[in-house]
């Protein structure tokens, strides 16, 4: 149960640090995208001070042989730059482009009475389905396979 | 709200990064939001709880910043639900298929040095961008 902690106090700061950043107010970030209207470079600084801490601290964290809470480090093992990789990258652009909403904020803004992300959880939540279930009807029609946890970013 | 605000930008970034980092210190995982959301629906069923437990840690810090500090974001008055629903869908699709997303590529890829990451995120950025542009200058959504 020990390990809860650190999901509870990495959730938490995750979560203020993206209220504390705008990302949930979709037309900051549409303001970032929009490089052709009133251009907002402000996102660059939260992609540039999230990447400089963790560039840094992963750094030294994947020296360790085990984190401090779990048995083992449970990292991606895809390394290959193919078509899945391309083409969902280039759907979740035309999906965030169109939404102002990335996963996290969106998530996040369950935090606030804003009906927007009512709307747009549900149908993130039914896409990865249907992206999965697609996956799987490949294999020889055998529905929602279980998932290795390590092909995530 | 459409005005430069580097400090807080930068200061939440610096949260943003070093939640991830203790995520991966404390419990080995890297913190990819939509990977952890959307293994709700397709993961393990024992992942589940954790997974619960850190989307809820994550509503709840937002809440207590928003709760303390105010500037709690408000739905756009003339923003179509219908398009909200599309962006989910395709955000949900696209992560899922690529294997992350804004935190997961965007932030732990890159401190991770992965190829596959920095790819990934040149091409949302650049796709993202493109569609920003259509939908508020060809149909003039805001």
């Amino acid at each position: 149960m020990t390990k809860y902690l650190g999901i509870v106090v990495a959730g938490m700061l995750f979560g203020v640090g993206l209220a504390v950043s705008e990302m949930t107010h979709a037309s900051k970030v549409l303001g970032f995208l929009d490089v052709a209207g009133n251009w907002d470079p402000s996102l660059m600084f939260v992609l540039g001070g999230a990447v400089g801490v963790a560039i840094v601290a992963f750094r030294f964290i994947l020296k360790r042989s085990a984190p401090l809470l779990e048995d083992r480090f449970n990292l991606p093992t895809v390394k290959s730059i193919d078509a899945p990789l391309l083409v969902g990258a280039g759907i979740f652009g035309v999906g965030w482009g169109i939404s102002g909403y990335c996963p996290g904020p969106g998530v996040a803004l369950l935090a606030a009475p804003d009906w927007e992300t009512w709307v747009f959880i549900p149908a993130l939540l039914l896409g990865a389905w249907l992206q999965k279930a697609s996956t799987a009807s490949d294999d020889d029609g055998v529905a929602m396979l279980p998932q290795p946890e390590s092909d995530q970013a | 709200m459409d005005t430069f605000t580097p400090i807080s930008a930068l200061a939440g970034g610096v949260l943003i990064g070093a939640a991830a980092s203790l995520l991966l210190w404390l419990n080995g995982r890297i913190a990819g939001i939509s990977g952890i959301a959307g293994g709700l629906v397709t993961g393990r069923r024992g992942d589940i709880p954790w997974r619960l437990a850190f989307l809820a840690a994550l509503v709840v810090g937002a809440a207590l910043y928003y709760g303390l500090f105010g500037n709690t974001p408000v739905a756009r008055p003339h923003f179509p639900g219908w398009l909200l629903a599309v962006g989910g869908l395709l955000v949900g699709f696209g992560t899922s298929l690529s294997g992350g997303c804004t935190s997961g590529h965007g932030v732990c890829g890159l401190a991770r040095l992965s190829a596959r990451s920095l790819v990934a995120t040149l091409v949302f950025l650049v796709t993202g961008i493109a569609t920003t542009f259509i939908v508020r200058h060809v149909f003039g959504v805001y």
